[in-house]
């Protein structure tokens, strides 16, 4: 990014499916206000976390707003480095294309070496 | 070390509360810091002053807040996801306080580990 390095290296990790429970729904707050404190932080979708961001949910049956649109105000809050587990994709039979935001797909040992820089992490 | 504390789960219905007061007082009793112990989710129903166990019962609010007496720590309980369950400053027992989620963040700067329990 050629920025000068900010701040200390937090992640924030999608691991859950959204509405079965609040975890993802209270994680993106979390990533909200995160991004104001001018961190360098990354967020990850893993997992049934994926789910979170994909596209097209009708939530109107089970009586709970849709968030995942929201996922759209990340990039506004500066949150630049975002990604997404390539296998979770794969094994939901789920592409970059059905997702309401494109993160970054990276495989298992780009997640691992991610990870090992973090400060510290959040999982949802 | 530096430690943040995050609690995900309510008690009683989830071990992860007593995990967490289990670790914090093992982490403070072997002289490491802990500096906020920050309840968020579920969390929050950790602080009330409401529940009443069984007498031959751990009560979780009582011990976290005698811990909090003892060693002087720093509780946050996340006023969102507290306002959501019910939970305010009528209802949260003593040592606990209302707060934003920004303190979580500041936590996960200024610690070395922020260790989390749930989820």
């Amino acid at each position: 990014m050629g920025e000068e390095e900010k701040g200390e290296k937090l992640m924030i990790v999608f691991r859950k499916a959204p509405y079965g429970t609040i975890y993802s729904f209270e994680g993106l707050e979390n990533v909200l206000i995160m991004g104001a404190y001018d961190q360098d932080i990354s967020v990850l979708f893993i997992d049934d976390g994926i789910y979170a961001i994909k596209a097209g949910m009708e939530t109107e049956a089970v009586g709970i707003k849709n968030f995942s649109p929201t996922f759209r105000a990340i990039e506004a809050y500066d949150i630049e480095k975002l990604y997404i587990d390539k296998d979770s994709l794969e094994k939901r039979g789920l592409s970059i294309d059905d997702l309401v935001i494109q993160p970054k797909v990276i495989d298992a040992e780009q997640v691992e070496s991610l990870m090992e820089e973090q400060k510290n992490f959040f999982m949802f | 070390m530096k430690f943040g504390v995050l609690i995900l789960e309510g008690p009683y219905q989830h071990e992860s509360s007593d995990s967490a007061y289990h670790f914090t007082k093992a982490a403070l009793e072997k002289g490491h810091e802990v500096l906020r112990v920050f309840f968020y989710q579920d969390g929050v129903i950790n602080s009330t002053k409401l529940m009443e166990p069984q007498a031959d019962d751990r009560h979780i609010q009582r011990q976290w807040s005698e811990l909090q007496e003892k060693y002087d720590l720093d509780y946050v309980v996340c006023v969102a996801a507290a306002k959501r369950r019910g939970i305010n400053d009528d209802v949260i027992g003593p040592g606990f306080k209302i707060g934003g989620l920004g303190m979580l963040t500041e936590v996960a700067i200024e610690a070395d580990r922020v260790v989390q329990f749930g989820a």
